[in-house]
Order: structure tokens, then sequence, then C-alpha cells
């Protein structure tokens, strides 16, 4: 799938995303009110990856809603709708509007690691995690999946707070929380200072993540953080991931990394002898 | 990642081209095409694409003065330090022998220096256009180049009265040409494309949306699904043509559509 924050603002490119072989796409993060964003630099980019503060941009739940409808009129695929709020009434609410739209699940942007008030901010309490996601999951219609963040001292006990609240699935890893300094300017890069790292940078932190919360929890977890290629993905579904997210790759390789790295993973389960994908989920706890 | 790496650089000049438009000049030795952009950092402020105006080891991106980000980086002097990232975007190519280059305000910095490479040698012509005698900059570079020059002011007050598109229109009646080449204000890159469609002449079309990446993943420049950073910002005109929203609407810094 397409990780939430990557092209997720139109419906042409989600379409992309879509006919070069994700498996369904999840979109930006939308909130109550339009919100800009931060001012830029908003991205870094280097060798091993990429920090981005964007400052979670989007038009608002209100604009957005076209968006969506367009989306799913116009695919037909599946579309994965991340909201995020300040507290438990603004999830609820934007839940309950969001499944209106007929979306095929809802992805809680617990995680964002560079807001003010959102994402990481209230992410890392396991109590708010837990009544964000109970809220949500009373007013929307559609499966809730809840995306945690790495900045944490205990992934799993946010992970065992979203099933407790009733998520139906987990999303790992959000961006680790970075900067950048230039030191010919001596001055921080990013505008808003600090950012999220992801890409080639994270794999090891996310595949982490996704083996403790399989091992913590009962619900699917959806691995997420540096997927470039069907070794990776191999890799995520290992560590207990049941489906995965590609987002910061799509910058090297264009939206053309979907089709890619299925056709590796495809050759990696024939040349390994795994029939299905469901035979390479979790094995490497059975392995040690 | 080969996606721009964070350069920062020393301007080694700074000229004004005509009143409010500025040309930095820095040294930096990627290597460049015509119409491609970098985006530009004047620290403290803000990060903002620039066409690329000089493409050699000595580039440069020229502007006019508009907002906080472009008033800052007026101020800066020699010797002062900005951050680039790219070179970004495809490219303007040199199609046959006959060329006209069209360029609204300051869209002329980004085709210049495909004027620059590209007239040696074929025909070329330039209709240039500003709203007045102090926005006409970069004609006598055109016509060094070696493009014959025909310039137009919205008020007249130099060269013909009215709009470039309307001298473009003209040239076009009298004469058939390989490709044109054009950038501008979004409102009068519609028309060159209608232009181009009725006069059957392939038309390649320099964009501007608003940009944060610059890398392909932000979106926030889609052209209905087209990314103006990554798959633009050079556009076929019977491409543009097919797009709802050029010409028509635009996204708006939190991603909203509205009307140009």
């Amino acid at each position: 799938m397409l990780a939430s924050g990557i092209l997720g603002e139109t419906a042409e490119s989600m379409m992309r995303a879509l006919k070069n072989g994700a498996g369904g796409v999840v979109t930006k993060s939308i909130g109550m009110e339009p919100r800009d964003g931060y001012l830029n630099p908003t991205v870094y980019s280097f060798q091993e990856g990429l920090l981005n503060a964007m400052g979670l941009p989007n038009p608002g739940m209100e604009n957005y809603k076209q968006v969506i409808e367009k989306l799913k009129k116009e695919s037909g695929g599946i579309v994965i709708g991340s909201i995020f709020g300040k507290d438990e009434q603004e999830f609820g609410a934007l839940a309950k509007t969001m499944s209106s739209l007929k979306v095929d699940g809802l992805e809680l942007n617990l995680s964002c690691p560079h807001a003010k008030g959102v994402g990481s901010e209230i992410g890392s309490d396991p109590d708010m995690v837990e009544r964000v996601v109970k809220s949500a999951r009373t007013h929307a219609s559609v499966p809730v999946w809840a995306k945690l963040t790495p900045n944490t001292d205990s992934i799993s006990s946010l992970a065992i707070s979203a099933e407790k609240g009733g998520a139906d699935a987990i999303v790992a890893i959000n961006t680790v929380r970075a900067m950048a300094i230039s030191a010919r300017l001596r001055m921080p890069v990013l505008s808003n200072r600090y950012g999220g790292l992801s890409g080639k940078a994270v794999k090891h932190v996310g595949l982490r993540c996704v083996y403790e919360i399989y091992e913590s929890v009962h619900i699917p977890v959806i691995g997420v953080g540096g997927i470039y290629t069907g070794e990776d993905a191999a890799e995520y579904l290992m560590a207990g991931a049941s489906a995965f997210e590609i987002g910061t790759a799509v910058a090297e390789r264009g939206p053309q990394v979907f089709s890619a790295v299925n056709r590796q993973l495809f050759a990696f389960m024939k040349k390994e002898h795994f029939s299905t994908i469901g035979e390479m989920i979790g094995i490497a706890h059975r392995q040690t | 990642m080969h996606t721009g790496k964070l350069e920062i650089v020393e301007i080694t000049d700074i000229t004004e081209e005509c009143a409010d438009v500025f040309t930095v000049m820095y040294r930096d030795r990627t290597k460049a095409s015509p119409g491609q952009f970098i985006m530009v950092w004047a620290p403290g402020v803000n990060e903002v694409p620039m066409s690329l105006s000089f493409i050699g080891d000595e580039k440069g991106f020229t502007f006019r003065v508009l907002g906080k980000t472009t008033t800052a980086l007026s101020r800066l002097g020699k010797g002062d330090r900005i951050g680039v990232r790219g070179v970004f975007g495809n490219s303007f190519r040199p199609v046959g022998s006959r060329i006209l280059f069209i360029g609204g305000g300051t869209g002329v910095a980004s085709i210049i220096s495909a004027a620059d490479l590209f007239s040696p040698g074929r025909r070329a012509v330039a209709a240039i256009g500003a709203k007045n005698r102090d926005g006409i900059f970069f004609a006598g570079r055109m016509k060094q180049a070696g493009a014959d020059v025909l310039i137009s002011t919205d008020d007249g007050s130099q060269g013909e009265k009215g709009f470039v598109t309307a001298v473009a229109r003209r040239v076009l009646e009298r004469e058939d040409f390989d490709t044109i080449i054009a950038c501008g204000p979004e409102l009068m890159l519609r028309r060159v494309a209608e232009l181009a469609s009725e006069f059957r002449t392939p038309a390649q079309i320099s964009t501007e949306r608003f940009m944060k990446c610059g890398i392909g993943i932000c979106d926030a420049c889609s052209l209905n699904g087209a990314l103006v950073c990554r798959d633009g910002p050079v556009f076929d005109g019977e491409f543009l043509l097919g797009c709802d929203d050029f010409g028509r609407y635009r996204l708006s810094p939190c991603g909203a559509r509205v009307p140009i």
C-alpha cells in the first residue's frame, strides 16, 4: 500500500499508485480544518533516507470529501482514510465523516513526530491512545488501524492500548524524530527544526517495532519504514506484518516502486519455496 | 538517494535585470539542462522553486520580487550563502530547425537558457511580453543567442501594444515552426497551448505550481496527477490541454483546489 503522507493530496496521484501495483492507498492525514503546514525547507534528503517536517498540510475534512469520492468512484481501489486530531472528540467526528465516504478503512495518525498537540504528542500516551481508538471505533463503520510512533520507550504498550481500545490493526512505524543541521550555515535546515526520519535509515527500527508488537497483541500488524525492495517487504512479513506500506521509496523510484516490490517479493518467495504470503508472516518468531 | 542533496553555495554576483527583477549567480558544477529548476533556500526565510536562467558551472536564477522570500533573496550580496537543492525536473528539447520561443513576464527566465543553447544554427523567433517596458528583460540576450526578438507590452510602452499571444499568433500565421517553447503566467500558457494545437505545432510548455518537496512525494504540485516537480515542469501542449486544472485550478498550500 501507499503510505500516508506520500502523494495523497489528489485523487489522480493516488490512482497512479494503484495503477502501478499498490494494493491500496492511505490518504494524507486529514484534520478538522484546512492547514498549510510549515514553511520550506520541509524536506532534507540524503543517501540513506529522508527527513521531513511538512506539518500535516491538508485541506480539511470538508474539502477533502471530493478527493475521496473521486478516488472511490474512478479507481474502485482500496482506500484507507488517514485522520488526525487533538483529542478523542475530534478523532470521533473525523472517523464518522471519513467512514461515511465509503473508505475501506481508517488509519489513525497517532504518530506524526513534528506537529504540536497532535500526532505523537498525544500518541505516546497509552491512555490517550486507548481513548482515541475507542472513540474512532465507536463512530466508524469500517476497520480502524492505529498508526503508532517509534518515539517512545515502549511501542508495545501503545499497541496493547490500541488493541484494548478496539483497533482492528496496528500500523508501525511512523517516522523517527530527528533533525538536520547545516554546518556551513550553522543552523537547523528544516523550518520546524525537528522532523521525522524515514527511508533506509529506519528499516531496522521498524522491523524491531513490528517484531515486538507482533508478540504483544492479537490483531494484525501492518509494517512500514524503509521498504525499498521485495526482500525488505519479506523481512517485515517475517517480523510479523500481515501487509506493508511504502513511502519514502516512492521519492527515489517513482510510483513504479509498487510493481517492482511485488515482482521482487514473488521472485523471493519462489526462490525460497514459500507458496503463500501467509507462510512468511511471523516466521522469524518461530526460528528463535 | 538521487533526490537532490542540499548544497550551501556562495553568491558570486547579483544583478538587477529590470525593475524588481534580479539574477542571483552562484558556482555549482552539477550538470543542468534548459528548463530545469532548483529549490532555493533563503536561510531563515523559506525555500522556493526557481528555474535556472544560467545552466553552466556558473549558474543563476532570475526572479521578480513578490513576497518575503524574493525580497530576502534580492537583498543578498556577493559572498552571502544560500542553500540549493537539485537540479530537478525535465527539460526543453531542441526539436527540428525552427523554434518559436514565447515568454511572458518572468517566464522569460525559464526559456532563456533554451534560447541560448538551441538558437545558434536554427531559425529562432522569440516573442517576449510584459505588462510594461520596465518588465522587459533578457531581450538582448535572446538577440545575442541569434533569435529574432518581438516585444509586446500590455500598455504599449515598449514594442507592440497587447498580449504576447497575439504576436505569437501572427508569427504562426506567416511562418511554420517545428516546436514552440514557452513559459509565463498560466492563463497565457493555456492560450499558447490552444494556439499550438490550432497551428498543429508541438509545444513544450513550462508550468509552475506551489512546491514543497521538489522530489515527487508531497503531491503539492500535482496537476491532474502529473507532478510538476518530477514529471515536469515542461509538458507537452496537447497533454496540458487535456488537464482540467491547467489554466483553471491550482492547489493552495493546504492542498485545496482553488480557481486560478
